[in-house]
């Protein structure tokens, strides 16, 4: 699935420039701990995630995954911003719950990024 | 690279340069009575995916690649192009800075706008490409390639000659420093990327290294160091700090066991699955410890595994 096709059906809206929206999407990480994040986490996958501070950003960094939604509307600081702007990691707010939000995908056949994520 | 300026200057850029001084002002256009057909050849020579349609040098429609193949699909090429196109236009003033277009490509998730003047004329068209060109020629920087993953590092060590050959980086990471927590794997996985490391095994080294910074910042007395030792062969990882030191060794090895108190976890750690996360991206992982004299990681890569 596209990035663009993704953040539709999450209703999602972007809060850094320059989306990469053509960009393919393949499977789906959801955690407020960063470690679960670092283990399970892929390259080609999205975030799904209620933590908003500059460590979001780092640990999407680290394990190269692609894009970052923000659930139930939370809003980032200008500095979470400023950093995944300088680290090309796009990051989105919507507005629905975390389980609202994997039953959307998982519906649509998105993936778990899994345990024998390495 | 320093990225921090640079940055700060394509923020600026984006700002201050018209949209006028990055269109491409020759736009093939096509007219509202010629056919889909006459579209597919156009889009086909200029090698482009989409044309604005102009009537009497008045701008009235946009026609992509996407019409062309719903009209192919239903056998429908000789249709006109006036029946076809898109007429709720989406333009940007040739005066309007690239912030304009850059937030309508964003919100829109457009590939394209035409560029109109004050008499809503068509003078130009913009797209994600010209502004990326721009400003990499703004600041002065090489065109590589349009996005940055495929940029492809040459191998830093087959440009050295040595009998052995190796590179270390040392980071200093202070004690509860969160709000710097991230920034030397940061640095890391940079340089990394830099010396040549594949993309897999610079992904394991980051991982590695943010969890093992993490654990400098929230669970040492004094703060640590971080190094890393880079060879074509092998890289190894390896943190030291002066205390206060691991009681038991298995404990700390277990999922899930923790000693973070409540509230980092509302940072997102604390789970207990950092030096779990390190083994498995490890190949070798080795962690002594004496309490009241310090904690020493050890963490090893073989770069040949993994690619
Ligand atoms: N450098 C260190 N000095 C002292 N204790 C440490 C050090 N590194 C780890 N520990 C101890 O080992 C435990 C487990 O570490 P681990 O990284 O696996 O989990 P965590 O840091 O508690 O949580 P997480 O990494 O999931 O955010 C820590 O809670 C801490 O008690
Ligand atoms: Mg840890």
């Amino acid at each position: 699935m596209t990035l663009r096709e993704i953040i539709q059906l999450v209703e999602g809206a972007p809060l850094t420039r320059v989306i990469p929206w053509d960009m393919d999407i393949n499977y789906v990480t959801a955690s407020d701990l960063m470690s679960d994040v670092l283990a399970f986490a892929k390259p080609h996958s999205v975030l799904l995630t209620g933590l908003a501070n500059v460590h979001v950003i780092s640990t999407a960094e680290m394990a190269d995954v692609a894009a970052i939604i923000l659930i139930r509307g939370k809003q980032p600081s200008d500095e979470v911003i400023r950093q995944a702007e300088e680290k090309g990691k796009p990051v989105f707010g919507s507005p629905h719950s975390m389980f609202e939000l994997c039953a959307r995908l998982h519906n649509a056949g998105m993936q778990g990024a899994d345990v024998n994520a390495l | 690279m320093p990225p921090i300026p640079e940055f700060g200057r394509v923020q600026e850029l984006i700002y201050e340069l018209q949209i006028k001084q990055v269109m491409s002002r020759e736009v093939a256009t096509v007219t509202p009575d010629q056919s889909i057909s006459d579209l597919k050849n156009l889009l086909r020579v200029k090698r482009i995916s989409g044309a604005p349609v102009v009537e009497n040098g008045k701008l009235v429609g946009i026609i992509s690649v996407e019409d062309l193949i719903r009209a192919l699909s239903k056998g429908e090429m000789a249709a006109s192009i006036r029946d076809r196109m898109t007429t709720s236009l989406i333009t940007v003033n040739e005066e309007s800075t690239l912030i304009e277009a850059v937030r309508k490509f964003a919100q829109l998730g457009v590939g394209r706008l035409p560029v109109v003047n004050d008499r809503h004329e068509l003078v130009g068209i913009v797209t994600g490409g010209d502004i990326n060109r721009a400003l990499l020629e703004a600041l002065g920087l090489r065109y590589e390639a349009e996005e940055k993953h495929h940029i492809v590092h040459k191998n830093l060590f087959e440009e050295i000659s040595s009998d052995e050959t190796s590179i270390r980086l040392k980071y200093a990471i202070a004690s509860k420093d969160f709000g710097n927590g991230g920034k030397a794997s940061s640095r890391m996985k940079r340089a990394l990327e830099t010396i040549g490391v594949p993309p897999e095994v610079r992904r394991r080294a980051a991982i590695v290294s943010y969890e093992a910074e993490m654990n400098l910042i929230i669970h040492t007395t004094r703060g640590g160091e971080l190094s890393v030792c880079v060879s074509p062969e092998r890289l190894q990882i390896c943190t030291t700090d002066a205390g206060p030191g691991i009681p038991d060794i298995d404990k700390a090895l277990r999922p899930g066991w923790s000693t973070a108190p409540h509230w980092i976890c509302e940072l997102g750690f604390g789970a207990g699955m950092g030096l779990v996360n390190m083994k498995r991206c490890a190949d070798e992982m080795k962690l002594e410890s004496t309490p009241d004299v310090g904690t020493r990681l050890e963490v090893v890569i073989y770069p040949q595994l993994h690619t």
